[in-house]
């Protein structure tokens, strides 16, 4: 621990990163974003939660946001699909676009746009209905009936979802007899069934037992490439374990965003090194 | 204690520095916690303990009262004649006793060796009510019989209890069974052994003119009720006059003709099935001998057999005749119509009013409770305003019954019925359709004055769907509506049913709105029969609830309603306690599908 902290604190010597503002490591620049945050804030009523965020997600990786309990980054999270929208007396600020489209802008449809992604929730939420019928809700409320175009998205997503093998029998019964990491799984099939352009996750795992928790951790390593998406966890390890990149907050504010290895041995800020080295959070 | 006693008073605190203020001082003793009755708790075990004993014995008390003398009412009970010390002789059955204080004037003719014993029981002495029957005769179905008036008591073995169509119960003994063809059957063993297969054919005549008067002479007046109402349509629409108007009555006139003679042709038959009913005839005497006869003012003429309903030798039959009659009296009350100004016969017409405006009242109720609970909760900022709709809605509950009665009647029967009656029935007017009292305004009333019980329910269950279900569902890019209708309302649905089983059982036991929107003490038709539409939601009809209220304090005796009461009051319990577990079983089953939900 006092090697890497050495370590760490040779390697923040050359990186001449400015004292104000975030640091984003030039990696990041490179990558071809999905999801672009511009100089985002939000408030709950009075008091503001986020201060002038801006992040890029790329494309086809994982990226996770870390950082202690109530720095807002669960608020970001939900920010991107507007979930937020149903809280009242909120008031944002900045910009947000999705392949280029504006997220808040003013004509923006809501529902359209809550479809191109996809979310998974901190506590497993399977609807109560069937485990078919879970998986295809979000094409159900787009009107699609066709059996064989349905039957086809099942299997697909449940495979992706590592879940095929277990339900396959029983397609039929009720979700809510599943066990609660097989829920988690059935609600990111869900979430992927609809082929999101960015999957958001707000901390998937922390509702599970640590054999669940492996199984999701590794479900959701499988996922890049074909899917991106956007972590939320409080569990640096497994930030460590899924992710490409990793962005810090803290009280509201992005400090730094690196690739995921830099984070955790050469992080480029004091407060992030602070975090992962385990002294605050 | 031991340790504060051991620790010197003046030792030094070590860590004196932390704690100026303790430092130098003894130790704080322990204090002393007095062990208050309140501190134990106790009694308020014993408190609450004791008002749930009182309810329960309340409601136990109470359903046990109603068990007992419901399931007992029926039974057949042995005739007693009882011959008093100045003379009169009584042939009855004992319905209660009782203690009774005797009045001077009572006292005043009694010999001194009753007074005696009056005056050894503190001026208190026993009697019984005897149900002595023939109210045509006497004018009095009830006697009170004080034992020491009684001089002699016996259970004679030719004593009949007979259920008559009118005027109640008789108690005598038979003479003569007439035939016809001028053939009789006299003594007791003959008439006892004939009397079943005789009162059988008699009871199929009765019921075969019945019918033909009900169905097939029921249904040439509907027809030509329809026919004549064909007139006034036409008058309405093409004018009074008009070539229309008197083509419209020329085929009324020939319809008429032939309605007529189908209705000259059912009465034929009629008539002759009459004929021969009244040649069997039962001569039956009462205590005294006088004959007990089918009209009062034909004292001569004995009663036509199909006017008993039920005649057994009360003293004579054995248990398992007993049950027979006890079985077919149950049988009589629950499918069958009210004789005697509804202290007799049976209840159906009030079963099927108080079955069918409790599922109408479901079906109003339900929908509206549900859509006004769902906008209150999912779609209304909740503000002052929706707080003070909430208030509303809930001092709606407290509102006295009568007063959506009224409002109901005011409302319903004569501003939309009267309207319903001006735009769909104008031909019928100035006799009202929809513009007075009938189920389906007493069901809608009753739906409004439970329709609170449904909204609270029901935002509750609402609002007890978690709040990650519904988030799942925006996420996936439902719509409002989207969720509401897939996941909000199936997961609340339990919820919604036990405020629909609490209005239920609210609505079915409801009567005072009832009195003035559509319930009556007779209703000549039931609110469905075979002609279209075959629900017929106009017509007034009859009520568990209201039959109570009737038989018991506003018939010319109350005393021989007493036990339709009792019979009554058990059924629509039964009725209420089978239609709530209809309704636990379908959210039970709802409920076993949504079973887990919690992770």
């Amino acid at each position: 621990m006092l090697n890497a902290n050495e370590l760490i604190a040779d390697a923040k010597a050359p990186v001449a990163a400015p004292t104000e503002g975030p640091f984003v490591h030039p990696d990041i620049l490179a990558e071809d974003p999905v999801l672009e945050i511009d100089r985002f804030d939000f408030w709950y009523g009075e008091k503001q939660a986020l201060f002038d965020v801006s992040l890029n997600v790329p494309r086809g990786k994982v990226s996770a946001l870390i950082g202690p309990s109530g720095c807002g980054k669960s608020t970001l999270l939900r920010s991107v699909n507007r979930i937020n929208d149903l809280i009242d007396g909120i008031r944002i600020g900045g910009a947000m676009r999705l392949n280029g489209d504006s997220i808040y802008g003013k004509h923006v449809d809501v529902i359209e746009l809550r479809k191109r992604m996809g979310m998974v929730f901190q506590k497993p939420n399977p609807f109560p209905m069937s485990i078919y019928e879970n998986v295809i809700y979000s094409l159900r409320i787009d009107g699609e009936s066709r059996r064989g175009v349905l039957d086809e998205v099942v299997e697909r997503s449940l495979r992706s979802a590592a879940l095929w093998d277990e339900v396959k029998e029983r397609l039929d019964a009720s979700a809510l007899e599943l066990s609660g990491g097989q829920q988690q799984r059935l609600c990111i099939a869900r979430a992927i069934a609809a082929d999101p352009e960015v999957l958001l996750m707000d901390e998937p795992c922390s509702a599970l037992d640590p054999i669940a928790t492996a199984k999701i951790e590794e479900l959701i390593f499988s996922l890049r490439g074909e899917y991106t998406v956007l972590i939320v966890t409080h569990n640096m390890q497994q930030a460590a374990r899924v992710s490409d990149y990793t962005a810090f907050m803290y009280l509201g504010n992005l400090i730094e965003v690196s690739p995921t290895n830099v984070m955790f041995l050469k992080p480029a800020r004091r407060q992030s090194e602070e975090y992962v080295t385990g002294r605050f959070g | 204690m031991t340790t504060d006693a051991l620790r010197e008073p003046d030792t030094p605190v070590t860590s004196g520095t932390a704690l100026p203020e303790t430092a130098g001082k003894p130790a704080r003793a322990r204090r002393k916690r007095p062990l208050s009755l309140a501190g134990r708790g106790e009694p308020y075990v014993w408190g609450t303990g004791a008002g749930l004993a009182i309810g329960v014995l309340m409601i136990v008390g109470l359903l046990a009262l109603v068990l007992y003398n419901g399931f007992l009412t029926f039974w057949p009970k042995r005739v007693v004649k009882i011959t008093t010390t100045d003379g009169k002789s009584i042939l009855g059955e004992v319905t209660r006793d009782e203690t009774f204080r005797v009045t001077p004037e009572m006292l005043e003719p009694l010999s001194d060796e009753v007074k005696a014993s009056i005056r050894r029981s503190h001026g208190f002495a026993h009697r019984r009510l005897i149900k002595q029957g023939n109210y045509d005769l006497y004018g009095d179905d009830f006697v009170w019989v004080a034992d020491y008036a009684v001089a002699t008591e016996e259970y004679p073995r030719d004593a009949w209890t007979l259920e008559r169509r009118e005027w109640g119960a008789a108690f005598g003994s038979p003479s003569k069974l007439i035939v016809g063809e001028g053939r009789t059957v006299e003594g007791a063993r003959e008439i006892a052994r004939e009397f079943p297969a005789l009162h059988g054919a008699a009871i199929a005549r009765y019921d075969e003119i019945r019918d033909l008067e009900k169905s097939e002479i029921g249904d040439v007046n509907y027809r030509t009720e329809e026919a004549r109402l064909e007139i006034r349509r036409v008058a309405l629409r093409a004018g009074e006059g008009s070539a229309a108007h008197r083509a419209a009555i020329e085929t009324f006139e020939a319809r008429e003709g032939e309605l007529r003679a189908e209705y000259d042709a059912v009465q034929r038959k009629i008539d002759e099935i009459r004929v021969t009913d009244e040649t069997v005839r039962f001569e039956i005497r009462d205590v005294n001998g006088t004959l007990i006869p089918q009209k009062p003012s034909d004292p001569d003429t004995p009663m036509a057999l199909s006017h008993v309903v039920r005649a057994f030798p009360a003293n004579e039959i054995g248990f398992g005749e007993r049950l027979r009659i006890y079985l077919s009296r149950w049988l009589e009350f629950m499918i069958d119509e009210p004789r005697e100004a509804n202290t007799e016969g049976g209840v159906f017409p009030a079963i099927f009013g108080t079955f069918m405006m409790t599922v109408l009242m479901s079906l109003a109720v339900a929908p509206f409770g549900v859509i006004a609970a769902l906008y209150l909760r999912e779609y209304a900022r909740q503000g002052p305003l929706v707080s003070a709709v909430r208030v509303a809605v809930n001092n709606l509950a407290g509102v006295p019954s009568i007063v959506f009665g009224v409002f109901g009647l005011g409302f319903f029967c004569y501003v939309v019925g009267a309207r319903i009656d001006e735009l769909f029935y104008a031909e019928r007017l100035p006799s009202p359709t929809f513009g007075t009292g009938g189920i389906l305004w007493a069901s809608l009333t009753l739906a409004l004055l439970t329709v609170p019980v449904v909204i609270v329910s029901t935002e509750e269950a609402l609002s007890a769907v978690p709040r990650s279900m519904r988030e799942g569902s925006y996420a996936c890019g439902a719509s409002r509506w989207q969720t509401i209708w897939r996941i909000v309302l199936p997961k609340a649905t339990p919820g919604i049913m036990t405020g629909l089983i609490l209005a239920m059982a609210r609505g079915a036991g409801e009567v005072a709105p009832l009195m003035i929107t559509g319930v009556v003490k007779l209703a000549p038709e039931l609110p469905f029969d075979l002609h279209a539409p075959f629900f017929h939601l106009n017509r007034s009809f009859m009520h568990l609830g209201f039959h109570i209220y009737d038989v018991g304090f506003q018939s010319r005796n109350s005393e021989a309603g007493k036990p339709m009461v009792f019979t009554t009051t058990l059924l629509l319990i039964g009725l209420i306690a089978l239609l709530n577990l209809a309704a636990i079983h379908l959210r039970n089953t709802l409920r076993k599908r949504y079973k887990g939900s919690e992770v």
